[in-house]
């Protein structure tokens, strides 16, 4: 199953979204990188690399990041791995980690879980 | 010629610059940011400083690369992946050399340039560091082929930075936190483009 990150500069927020997903997608591996090392607002290198190896499987990863340095952190870490293995979605954080670790829990491979997160961008609130 | 020690001996300038400007920094970004560039700034060369020594007799190429590691991991905001990511080009650049001059340095400025610009997919005029980076890169670019010293080289490149900062007073955020403000971003100076001019300041001044 393709493994999700949720990356963004808080830990409340990233583990509230965490606890979000699970209400749908009980099986799919989810890890979080949520606020700098000492407990503070903002991203961190080695939590998000740690929590990409901590998902990662054959079947592959893929990255949710909010805003600014999560989304220059991630692109980082990305180097650090196969580019078709780990990828980033372009997308809201939310309604993207919904549809993507639904996706994911669906047995989709990382591509089409890729365009299920980033196919919420064209979704109208109402 | 500068050597290896004389980068470190820099480096450690930068640490206490930023350790310095530290409030002031996070003042600036507090007016229009999230409050915290000289808290990330310090917490990322208070790391360089620790590494220093055990940076010594190592190519300069490898201490600039340290740098932006360091930097990578520590810094928490938006200017960890720049500056890391400018520090890493920038060592690229220089790989295996135990002394740089004048051209080195504006190469690896360059290479910093590019690498700012690759990670942040800015452009000046945005009220980035781009504003104060691309001007004191172009003038300090001019004065090594005009064949200036290293001293006047720098103190141009300084005075260029400062000026580009004065701009960024002037234009509105396009990137970043700031953009969120639009218009209400005018009137202040972009942290980032101050940071860099704290550092190239102390560079010159090592001098």
């Amino acid at each position: 199953m393709v493994g999700i990150v949720l990356v963004s500069h808080s830990e409340k927020l990233v583990s509230g979204v965490l606890d979000f997903c699970r209400l749908m997608a009980k099986e799919c591996p989810i890890a979080t990188a949520g606020g700098t090392s000492d407990g503070g607002y903002g991203t961190d290198y080695d939590k998000i690399k740690e929590a990409v190896s901590s998902v990662m499987s054959p079947e592959g990863v893929l990255i949710i990041m909010d805003l600014g340095s999560s989304v220059m952190t991630a692109e980082m870490v990305l180097d650090e791995f196969d580019s078709d293995t780990v990828m980033m979605a372009d997308c809201p954080m939310v309604e993207g980690a919904v549809a993507a670790t639904v996706e994911a829990e669906g047995g989709s491979d990382l591509l089409t879980v890729k365009q299920a997160a980033e196919e919420v961008r064209e979704v109208s609130k109402f | 010629m500068t050597d290896s020690d004389k980068v470190l001996n820099i480096l450690q300038k930068i640490a206490d610059a930023i350790h310095e400007n530290e409030q002031f920094l996070t003042d600036l970004d507090a007016a229009i940011g999230d409050n915290d560039h000289g808290i990330n700034m310090d917490k990322g060369f208070q790391k360089v400083a620790t590494d220093i020594p055990s940076l010594s007799g190592k190519d300069i190429g490898s201490i600039l690369k340290r740098v932006g590691m360091d930097l990578v991991s520590t810094v928490g905001g938006s200017a960890g992946p720049l500056y890391g990511t400018a520090f890493m080009k920038a060592g690229a650049v220089v790989a295996d050399k135990n002394e740089i001059d004048q051209e080195d340095f504006v190469s690896i400025m360059e290479a910093g340039i590019g690498g700012v610009q690759l990670r942040g997919k800015a452009v000046k005029g945005e009220k980035t560091m781009l504003d104060a980076m691309i001007p004191a890169f172009e003038a300090m670019k001019a004065s090594c082929t005009a064949g200036d010293d290293t001293p006047s080289m720098l103190k141009k490149g300084v005075e260029a930075a400062e000026n580009g900062v004065e701009y960024t007073k002037t234009i509105i955020a396009t990137k970043g936190r700031a953009s969120y403000l639009g218009e209400r971003s005018i009137g202040h100076q972009d942290p980032g483009a101050t940071s860099f001019t704290v550092i190239l300041r102390a560079i010159s001044e090592s001098y």
